[in-house]
């Protein structure tokens, strides 16, 4: 579905005569490959790289060095754009800027006017997407009077109305209060579940990976760890170093065992916690 | 205070206006707002009120709500009807040092007032019961024979309609802004005109600076979600016009010939 082969990006800053002043190296050969119906997440911290890379696969941004490829698609090539961004929707952080309407309704048609999708079928589609993430009930709303998570669901509903294969949502909770950043995650993995989507979650918040099939660690342009949520979060010190925080409960476990307590490696939930101490 | 002004907001709720097919709308604010000007009589504005208050009525939007909008407009409207007052000659009917009042100047000045009154309420109507996304459509399929001349209807009509969802956003943030200034002492309220004015400077860069990343951002948005200019664009809500649409045009065919022949 989506597939990074050996990604440089570089953010050139020139002077006023156009002389190269300096160079930052935001993604340093990136290699990624995401399967159909992956729930992936990117952790890093700020400066990371995360948010150059979300870029790339909705071909907002096209590598410096190397490929990418969506569906067999290079992202360079100007022939491939709309198709490229319908296939992979994105979600970006702030949910103020990035809906168009001044209607739920209307925001959530955005995406299929744009792509040429016959009126009746754009009907059917806002009316699709909009009960896929729980926003029925507000379709004739104007956006401002919603609460954080629910714009970042209309934002959602707004691409999934493009019948996209893969959302790539870009620190999409970083806004949100708890209840939000719930709703939003919840939502998103419905759509994983239930309908077939690829999820390219990018976020620093650790414990929304938890539900993830695979894991990447980001800091400076690279890669520095990728795996199941189990294992990513057995390197509590690494990621430490990487400027990320693991759960409060498998923080805990951590210090326990390291003080001699006898706890399974790697506790990522409260329930899971209460047990392996219970017993 | 900056939370009151309402111009160009959308009220939604159902009604036939609200329905009404938005380039009706748009040529009949057009329509309405000339009629204004063709009338010199008392009478005329009472048609014109008239008209206004049936529209109003029908369009189910409490006229408190359209006055409320109508008050950032006040000092414009004070300012303008002073000037005129002041500087229509005729016969004196009291002076003061420079300034004479006549006879014409107080009826100049509050023609004046309540078409430039009216003239606000009329194209206010418009924006109430509209959406901003209908609104754009309208325009541009009214000023879509200016393609011919390389304007860039769709762009504009696309900028109009965002601009008017921005409204409230950058309302918030400016008292967001001017909340946080305060907090670290700025003062707005006291000291004259000149004073006041220059205390706006802290607002306004920041509220500049912020826009500017806004449209950035949303701009991203825009193209990640595949807009391309209007090429190749379909509608979700296309425009079609029905009956209430010629009843509407009528009526305001009816307007500027009563507005015409009114003595």
């Amino acid at each position: 579905m989506v597939n990074f082969d050996k990604v440089t990006f570089e953010y050139i800053r020139r002077d006023e005569e156009g002389n190269v002043e300096s160079i930052n190296k935001a993604l340093n050969e990136i290699d990624l490959d995401v399967k159909k119906g992956d729930f992936i997440a990117i952790l890093g911290a700020n400066g990371s790289g995360k948010s150059t890379l979300a870029r790339h696969i909705n071909a907002l941004l096209t590598p410096t060095e190397g490929t990418v490829f969506i569906e067999e698609m290079d992202t360079k090539e100007e022939d491939n754009l709309l198709k490229i961004r319908q296939k992979t929707g994105m979600v970006f952080q702030n949910p103020d800027n990035q809906i168009i309407a001044g209607i739920v309704e209307e925001d959530v048609g955005f995406g299929p006017e744009n792509i040429g999708v016959p009126t009746k079928e754009i009907w059917e589609r806002v009316a699709f997407a909009l009960e896929k993430v729980g926003m029925t009930a507000y379709r004739e709303k104007s956006p401002n009077n919603l609460s954080g998570g629910q714009k970042q669901r209309v934002a959602i509903a707004g691409i999934l109305a493009m019948k996209p294969e893969c959302i790539v949502l870009d620190e999409p909770t970083a806004m949100l209060d708890p209840k939000g950043r719930r709703e939003v995650i919840e939502t998103i993995t419905e759509l994983n579940k239930k309908e077939g989507i690829t999820i390219i979650l990018i976020t620093h918040y650790m414990t929304e990976v938890v539900g993830a099939d695979k894991v990447y660690v980001m800091s400076e342009g690279n890669v520095k760890l990728s795996g199941t949520p189990r294992e990513i979060f057995k390197e509590v010190e690494l990621l430490k170093e990487y400027k990320l925080d693991v759960p409060q409960v498998t923080e805990i476990a951590y210090r326990l065992r390291k003080e001699g307590i006898p706890l399974p490696e790697c506790i990522l939930t409260v329930d899971e916690f209460m047990q392996c101490v219970r017993r | 205070m900056l939370r009151d002004i309402t111009i160009g907001q959308y009220y939604p709720v159902e009604s036939v206006i609200h329905r009404l097919d938005p380039r009706t709308k748009f040529l009949g604010t057009i329509m309405f707002v000339v009629s204004l000007f063709l009338f010199k009589s008392f009478w005329g504005f009472l048609l014109a009120g008239a008209f206004l208050v049936t529209v109003t009525t029908l369009a189910h939007i409490p006229p408190k709500y359209i006055l409320k909008g109508l008050r950032p407009m006040l000092f414009l409207l004070l300012f303008m009807m002073i000037f005129t007052l002041l500087m229509t000659p005729g016969e004196v009917i009291g002076e003061w040092w420079i300034f004479t009042v006549t006879k014409e100047g107080i009826f100049a000045a509050l023609f004046m007032g309540l078409r430039l009154a009216f003239l606000v309420f009329g194209s206010s109507l418009m924006t109430y019961t509209t959406t901003p996304n209908k609104l754009t459509s309208g325009m541009e399929s009214c000023f879509g024979f200016l393609k011919i001349f390389k304007v860039p209807v769709h762009e504009l009509a696309m900028m109009v309609s965002i601009a008017l969802r921005f409204i409230p956003i950058l309302l918030e943030e400016t008292n967001k802004i001017m909340k946080a200034q305060q907090a670290r002492g700025a003062d707005f309220e006291s000291g004259g005109p000149v004073k006041r004015a220059k205390a706006m400077v802290p607002i306004l860069i920041p509220l500049f600076v912020s826009s500017f990343r806004r449209a950035g951002e949303l701009a991203e948005a825009m193209e990640a979600r595949c807009y391309h200019g209007g090429d190749g664009r379909t509608k979700m809500k296309p425009l079609k016009y029905h009956l209430r649409d010629l009843i509407a045009y009528l009526a305001l065919i009816g307007l500027i010939v009563g507005c015409i022949f009114i003595p």
